[in-house]
């Protein structure tokens, strides 16, 4: 069979109302089913036919999915809301603004009108051995192609590799972790509310995706708790342009104070392994330290222990040690003057 | 709108660009106007070639090989022709044969055997097209090709130059890997030949040097060793630039249909008058059957000079189901078909006197052909390189190297580029190592006047007709604030390091020889008939400004017609090579005089007195203090006369489709046509003087470009906004090359993994700084009546080095030995003290 792309490939569209109707529609087409939210990463397996469902369900009509709501403890956005709305948002500029920082960074202006937070954290990888159809193990087959002597792996990963050696791309999804949000499932056995870093797994649970949803399973809503809020934040996302580009990696921090101490910190860096990763060693190693460079530089080295290089991208080891020692001890005039 | 302003304007050399007034003492020439075509372009009523449409038209998709390297044995079609809904399907069996070129002195230039040919049944690289299916839809079509099973067999591939070069390393094509010429007195054409290396040759790559065997092009000049003797420093260098793809906005799709025995095309070019000869050439008919329409098209850079071979394929298949056909070309298929920059893998040792003058300078590239048509970048690189920098003596040596990757074809600047960013590091290191200022060391060593360059022919070198450059540099290092900036302290504000480069660039800026042809109407206005591709350079308008200039008419009064050689166009340059400004420039003053002569002599058979005495100004003839008519009655005249007057003669010189041209306008008014007969003494080329500034920050290895100027020396200015646009825009294309544009290849597989723009990342407007500055002397060059020289090429190499020379004065020599420079490179070289980028491994 010859291979073509960016060609569509027919397919029924339903466009639910409510979260319910969804549901439904997902119990009653199981594995024939692909949700659809902001499109970003769907169109492009879709366009390249590595993808052909039978049925897509697009969630863009489900009004209870978008917004962001103030609960008791914190707020809650539903999983459609765009990047831009988030961007906006007067609530999570002012009280989680690690998160807008985070969302202001992913993609193009254009990109973020149409992508979804839901979407953001639930894509796929962009191994470009895997994106562009190669049967590698995270395609079902059973070799890597990045893994291999001559494999072009410069934007993979180097740490936690379990025969897939692909990275998570999301930008917000440290941020989310570093904000302790709690993620909403609507599952066909009710609702399950999760810790943002159990949502992303690794090749050792599940080489085939990055998160837990499952055929059926709906990601509805996530809430950041109030714990965090207004904390001292750090967002930095590396990459080649300044824009489109997916990071090379990225680190965010959310550290409350007292003085010149850090009482307690949340830290998550993303790129580095096809998980989010939360550092919690480093947590655990920065508790009660002064905020300074030479914790910062403890906490840095600490960070990329057992990392492991690949041909072309030993860099990310060096990068990694340095976004972490930054978002602990911070970095003079992080601000371009350009 | 158009602004008179006087010589205090040009006294103010330090104003910003945009306040610099440009046409002193010109009406039309150097002044700012909205061109015809810009209103249709960005309300989108401009038609592309993808936005036509044809009642029944079929959609055609191409069957790609997935293999780098294979003989197509048998092609499994029953399944997909059996679907309803599908047409035909077209092989390269039913390609027509390549046909002979005949050149307008009747020479026969054989078809090459090794030419592309738009299919194919031995894919020479991974993603040719082997087929195409037309059906009612897209969707249709994609499922048929889905459908069709082809066996293959493998053969051999090589994605590295060095590894066919190797002692029985793979050879890219069944008769060999390298472009050579044949030897003997009257040499035909580049042939495909073998040639391998030694095991000793390739000794070198161990200490990360270029090897360097034998090379089939090489020239010298000067005494290179006793250069080399006398130096204070020499330096030896490696350096490898990427390929980088056009990525023309806009792909070559493209539509036809037949009708009445002709073909009708329509898609994107650099040139509408030669396309159609080309077209007629690829499909083996009569030129008199091809009608070619392309009133826009979304970028060429050399990827387009008279179209694509591609174009055929909705041609033949309209021809087999006798209905329009529309070949829609992806992103993806354009990475594949839509041509690349070669990347070279070069090394250069160069001495220099203890001012940083360059005595001496040997030369060897290795230019990535791809597996098709030999470009010509190799040569150009030497003699770029000979002419921007001067050097007292010489050598040059060259392979143009084949390879299973996409084809290639000349981009901005061939050659330019990849020899002036080879250089520039290496002069801006002994600038370090000599203690001589950046600008002072490239000052030295610039062209200047009737410059010479390149290789001895008959004893002599060519020369340039000018060169202005020592001033370009002069009024950008003062505009730039260059002597500022590098007396700036602290250099480094913690992880924050700022650096500043400058780099020289040049490229061709001119041909000679071609037509124009006008109509003065009898009621008045002017008719400008322009066989020059409108690409988005403007110089398809721009230049006739020139002939509403000398004629004195207002340009309210004239009219351009462009895009369809049906409309009867003259022979034009193709827009490539930065030729256009200057070629046709000329080609309209010529014009433009013998529409004034005709002007003359009709008012004179109708006033009395001699032709001499009358003058063209203001829509009118008329002698001094005396009688005259206007511009309309003369060319009432003018029919009446008949004759040369009106276009029933043509002037013998003319260009065969020029006079086909003259004949269908006949009748029509005054019909004024030339051929740029002009004299030139020298070759004509653009310079330019680029500046830029980086901050780089040490610990994440994210640089940015803080600032950035380019200083252009380009004759006579003709239109100072589309100028500004290609010279920033052609600094960013040059950038592109520096932050980090480039494909990656799996070489195990030999496959491209960076197939897309995110992949391969073209620069972006965010890339760059807000606030880029550009400046043009304004200078016009003596050996051109006009003055003016053309533009698109000569900034590229500046773009690209200007930024590299700063990053090299941020953080040192000891980064990188090749082009991009992004984060992966600053920060293992800096972790480890030494450049760790792989030397010269290809597509990384």
């Amino acid at each position: 069979m010859a291979v073509i792309r960016d060609v569509m490939p027919a397919f029924e569209l339903y466009q639910p109302g409510s979260v319910a109707d969804a549901q439904k529609l997902l119990e009653q087409h199981g594995p024939d089913a692909w949700v659809l939210a902001g499109g970003l990463d769907s169109f492009d397996w879709l366009k390249d036919r590595i993808r052909k469902p039978k049925v897509v369900v697009d969630l863009s009509g489900i009004e209870e999915l978008r917004g962001v709501r103030t609960t008791g403890d914190g707020i809650e956005i539903g999983a459609m809301t765009t990047l831009t709305e988030i961007v906006n948002h007067p609530v999570i500029k002012q009280r989680y603004s690690l998160l807008a920082q985070a969302a202001e960074v992913v993609a193009s202006p254009q990109i973020r009108n149409q992508g979804t937070l839901g979407g953001n954290v639930s894509q796929d990888t962009r191994c470009w051995y895997y994106r562009g159809g190669w049967p590698c193990y995270r395609a079902g087959g059973n070799i890597c192609y990045a893994d291999t002597p001559e494999g072009r792996n410069r934007e993979h990963a180097i740490l936690h590799a379990d025969r897939c050696v692909a990275v998570n791309p999301s930008d917000t999804a440290p941020a989310l972790i570093a904000l302790d949000a709690k993620f909403v499932l609507r599952t066909p056995k009710g609702e399950r509310v999760i810790d943002a870093e159990d949502y992303f797994i690794g090749p050792e649970i599940d080489i085939t995706r990055l998160h837990i949803l499952q055929p059926g399973d709906l990601l509805t809503a996530i809430r950041i708790p109030s714990a965090w809020a207004g904390a001292q934040f750090y967002f930095e996302k590396v990459r080649d342009r300044n824009v489109w580009d997916f990071p090379l990696l990225n680190v965010a921090s959310a550290m409350v104070l007292s003085g010149g101490t850090i009482e307690r910190m949340r830290i998550a860096v993303n790129g580095a392994a096809a998980r989010p990763l939360r550092l919690k060693p480093v947590e655990d190693a920065v508790r009660s330290q002064p905020r300074n460079a030479a914790t910062g530089e403890m906490a840095g080295k600490l960070s990329v222990r057992g990392a492991v290089p690949l041909q072309f991208n030993a860099y990310k080891i060096p990068l990694m040690r340095n976004l972490v020692k930054r978002a602990i001890s911070g970095v003079e005039e992080a601000t371009w003057t350009c | 709108m158009d602004n008179q302003k006087t010589d205090n304007d040009k006294a103010a050399g330090t104003a910003k660009a945009a306040e610099r007034q440009y046409g002193t003492g010109y009406k039309l020439i150097g002044k700012n106007y909205v061109t015809p075509d810009l209103y249709a372009k960005v309300t989108g009523q401009a038609k592309y070639a993808e936005d036509f449409r044809a009642e029944g038209m079929l959609f055609c998709k191409l069957l790609l090989s997935p293999m780098p390297h294979a003989r197509v044995k048998r092609i499994h079609s029953d399944a997909a022709l059996a679907m309803p809904g599908v047409k035909a399907i077209l092989t390269a069996n039913d390609l027509p044969a390549p046909a002979d070129t005949l050149t307008d002195n009747g020479t026969v230039i054989k078809a090459s055997k090794w030419g592309e040919r738009g299919l194919t049944n031995e894919p020479v690289y991974q993603g040719e097209p082997i087929l195409a299916v037309a059906a009612v839809d897209e969707l249709t079509a994609a499922e048929a090709i889905e459908k069709i099973q082809i066996d293959f067999e493998r053969l051999p591939f090589v994605v590295d130059p060095l590894d066919t070069l190797r002692p029985g390393g793979p050879n890219p094509r069944t008769d060999g890997n390298v472009w050579t010429r044949p030897a003997g007195p009257n040499p035909g054409p580049p042939e495909v030949t073998e040639l391998k290396w030694t095991h000793a040759d390739f000794a070198e790559l161990d200490h990360g040097r270029l090897p360097r065997g034998k090379a089939p092009d090489e020239w010298a000049y000067g005494d290179v060793d006793s250069g080399f003797k006398n130096a204070e420093l020499v330096l030896d260098e490696t350096f490898v630039t990427p390929d980088t793809s056009h990525q023309t906005l806009e792909t070559r799709s493209a539509m036809a249909y037949w009708q009445n025995g002709k073909v009708y095309i329509y898609t994107g070019t650099q040139s509408t008058a030669q396309t159609l000869p080309a077209i007629a050439r690829w499909l083996n008919i009569s030129p008199d059957n091809v009608v070619f329409i392309s009133e826009y098209t979304g970028g060429g850079f050399g990827s387009k000079i008279t179209g694509g071979v591609s174009m055929i394929i909705p041609a033949l298949l309209a021809k087999k189901t006798n209905t329009p056909v529309m070949m829609r070309i992806s992103r993806e298929e354009e990475t594949f078909i839509g041509r690349a920059r070669p990347s070279f893998q070069g090394r250069m040792k160069v001495g220099f006197s203890k001012e940083g003058r360059i005595t001496a300078l040997d030369m060897f590239v290795i230019c990535d052909n791809g597996p098709y048509d030999s470009v010509g970048d190799a040569p150009s690189s030497g003699r770029i390189v000979s002419l921007l920098y001067q050097p007292q003596a010489m050598r040059w040596r060259g392979l143009t190297v084949l390879t299973n990757t996409p084809p290639r074809s000349a981009q901005s600047s061939p050659g330019g580029l990849q020899g002036i960013v080879i250089i520039e590091p290496i002069i801006a290191k002994a600038a370090r190592r000599l203690g001589v200022d950046q600008v002072a060391i490239r000052r030295i060593n610039c062209p200047e006047g009737k410059a010479p360059f390149g290789p001895l022919a008959q004893g002599k070198q060519q020369y340039a007709t000018s060169a202005f450059l020592k001033e370009a540099l002069d009024r950008g290092a003062e505009q730039f604030k260059w002597s500022e900036r590098v007396a700036r302290t602290p250099k480094r504000r913690g992880t924050k390091v700022r650096g500043v480069g400058v780099s020289l660039s040049c490229y061709v800026g001119g041909t000679i020889g071609f037509d124009g042809l006008l109509v003065i109407k009898p009621d008045g206005r002017i008719t400008f008939q322009s066989g020059i591709g409108n690409l988005g350079t403007e110089s398809v308008i721009d230049v006739h400004r020139v002939g509403a200039e000398v004629l004195g008419v207002p340009w309210e009064k004239c009219d351009v017609v462009w895009g369809n050689t049906t409309k009867n166009l003259p022979f034009t340059c193709v827009s490539g090579g930065s030729q256009t400004t200057h070629a046709m420039t000329r080609a309209a003053h010529a014009t433009a005089m013998d529409a004034k002569k005709k002007l003359q002599e009709i008012a004179a058979k109708k006033l009395g007195g001699k032709p001499e005495q009358y003058e063209v100004a203001n829509e009118r003839v008329f002698r001094k203090g005396g009688a005259g008519m206007t511009l309309a009655q003369a060319a009432k005249y003018a029919i009446q006369l008949g004759g040369v007057y009106d276009g029933h003669e043509a002037g013998a010189d003319l260009h065969k489709l020029t006079k086909a041209s003259v004949a269908a306008l006949a009748g029509q008014g005054l019909v004024a046509a030339a051929k740029d007969n002009y004299p030139r003494d020298g070759s004509t080329f653009s310079y330019v003087a680029s500046f830029a500034e980086v901050e780089v920050d040490v610990e994440t290895g994210k640089y940015y470009i803080v600032d950035f100027l380019a200083s252009a020396d380009v004759g006579t200015v003709i239109h100072p906004r589309a100028l500004g646009g290609q010279v920033l825009g052609r600094s960013v294309l040059g950038i592109g090359h520096a932050i980090g544009q480039k494909w990656v290849f799996d070489p195990h597989y030999g496959e491209m993994v960076s197939k897309r723009f995110h992949h391969n990342k073209p620069p972006t407007i965010l890339d760059v700084p807000v606030d880029m500055q550009w400046t043009a002397l304004d200078i016009p060059d003596p050996e051109t009546p006009v003055g003016a020289r053309g533009i698109g090429e000569p900034p590229v190499g500046g773009g690209c080095a200007s930024i590299l020379n700063a990053l090299s004065d941020a953080l040192g020599d000891e980064i990188f030995q090749r082009a991009p420079v992004n984060a992966d490179t600053i920060l293992t070289s800096l972790e480890a003290g030494r450049p760790m980028q792989h030397p010269l491994t290809a597509h990384i």
